[in-house]
């Protein structure tokens, strides 16, 4: 690896002078699983790497009834998949979580890393989304916080100025009634990127469906909602041919690219397919 | 500049110089002179330099060296017992064949024994998924579970026999 400077800050305000101090050339470092495979590979320059693993209380998990979930920056994708009130509350993300890369990674990784990667397949950013996520975010002007959804702006972009690190994130506690899912489509069953990520958050109100979120990634430059195919829901009962209409409003919502993994055509059907599963899986969680 | 770590690898402290940028593999392999933790991708795909830090299994080429001043480093080369006596684990997988040519071994034998410590008795599925950032290119998965599975009841019968 090209040498670079390894900074160990112990408060988030001598983390954020370095990234001051360094325009351009410094990196925040948590896991390290995207950060020193980009720096190795050279596709990514940086000459100071801040290693904000010393700062105490960013790797704190955990859970309310009513107050929802509080994950640091430096909670482990690994943590989060182990932890049970993720797995009963939360299971888009738990589902996400425990189908990223292999244990090994996720036991470095952290669900912030993942988040400000801003990769437009990465599992946990659907349902992140879908959960409304609130992004806790610390800088120069102090502290601000930011919904999930507007987060991303593009492939390795976000909101996030360069002096700006992610201190954690707030999951609000579902409501009674809801049901959640994430469906990872790939080519094989581990160590994959997904081809289409589709992750649902759905609220019944005794036979109809009182809220809906569906968001989609790997699709479009980042996750993206699929507003059409939830109008499609709300307020009636999920009947299956409705579930079916939704699915295919979601296609025509997406934007997805030919790459490597798949072409175009390929993804928005099984933006289709995916969604309809995603749904029928919340659907039945939600029962 | 070089920065002095303290970390204790296989139950020794040690004191080393490493450079910041420096890996934890390399250094293992390096500086620490065990070459048993394998460099396959040095991305963190292939799983052959998993090591055990802290109680954890992870890919020592994503991990810093100076990351480590203060922690605790299990490699291949500390999970047998003793010279002459080696851990269960690897003698099922000489007892079954489980190693082709052998450069996945010493990064599974640690996946298999993190397991074993977090899930005493899994099943076929929860191998398989344990083991999912571990390639094996000689293919010779089968073997390698059947070896985990059977350690595992070993290792079970064994607690018992201490019960009763």
């Amino acid at each position: 690896m090209k040498r670079v400077d390894y900074h160990e800050p112990t408060t988030l305000e001598e983390a954020v002078q370095l990234m001051t101090r360094y325009p351009d050339t410094a990196s925040f470092f948590a896991g390290g699983t995207d950060l020193l495979v980009e720096l190795r590979e050279q596709t990514r320059r940086a000459d100071h790497v801040v290693n904000l693993k010393r700062i105490p209380d960013l790797g704190m998990l955990t859970f309310d009834p009513r107050a929802g979930v509080h994950c640091g920056a430096l909670v482990t994708v690994r943590t989060l998949e182990n932890a049970p009130f993720i797995r009963a509350h939360y299971a888009g993300l738990w589902q996400a979580a425990r189908e990223l890369a292999s244990i090994p990674v996720r036991e470095r990784a952290t669900l912030a890393g993942n988040v400000c990667r801003a990769s437009p397949s990465a599992d946990t950013l659907p349902p992140l989304i879908a959960d409304q996520a609130v992004a806790h975010v610390y800088g120069p002007a102090g502290r601000r916080d930011v919904t999930l959804e507007d987060f991303f702006l593009g492939p390795g972009r976000t909101v996030l100025s360069h002096e700006e690190v992610l201190t954690g994130f707030s999951i609000p506690a579902p409501e009674p009634g809801t049901g959640k899912s994430y469906i990872k489509h790939g080519r094989r069953k581990a160590m994959e990127l997904a081809t289409v990520g589709v992750a649902v958050t759905l609220t019944l109100d005794g036979d109809s469906v009182r809220d809906l979120r569906i968001v989609l990634g790997a699709v479009a430059p980042t996750p993206i909602r699929a507003p059409e195919a939830e109008q499609v829901l709300i307020g009636k009962r999920p009947e299956p041919a409705l579930i079916e209409q939704a699915a295919e409003a979601a296609i025509a919502g997406s934007r997805p690219i030919s790459d490597v993994r798949s072409s175009a055509d390929y993804r928005r059907r099984m933006v289709g397919v995916q969604t309809r599963r995603a749904l029928q899986q919340a659907l039945e969680a939600a029962r | 500049m070089k920065r002095m770590i303290t970390v204790t690898i296989n139950g020794e402290e040690q004191e080393l110089a490493v450079e910041p940028y420096r890996s934890l593999l390399d250094t293992l392999r390096v500086e620490a002179g065990l070459t048993g933790s394998k460099k396959g991708c040095n991305v963190g795909d292939c799983g052959a330099c998993t090591v055990i830090l802290d109680g954890r299994p992870v890919n020592s080429c994503l991990v810093l060296a100076a990351e480590v001043d203060n922690c605790d480093v299990r490699t291949i080369e500390g999970l047998q017992h003793a010279p002459d006596r080696v851990h269960a684990l690897q003698d099922n997988f000489m007892q079954y064949g489980a190693a082709q040519c052998g450069f996945c071994t010493p990064g599974i034998l640690i996946m298999g024994k993190a397991l074993l410590d977090e899930n005493p008795d899994p099943t076929e599925d929860e191998i398989r998924f344990a083991l999912a950032g571990n390639i094996c290119r000689c293919t010779g998965y089968t073997k390698i579970i059947e070896a985990i599975r059977h350690t595992a009841r070993q290792l079970a019968e064994e607690r018992q026999g201490v019960e009763s």
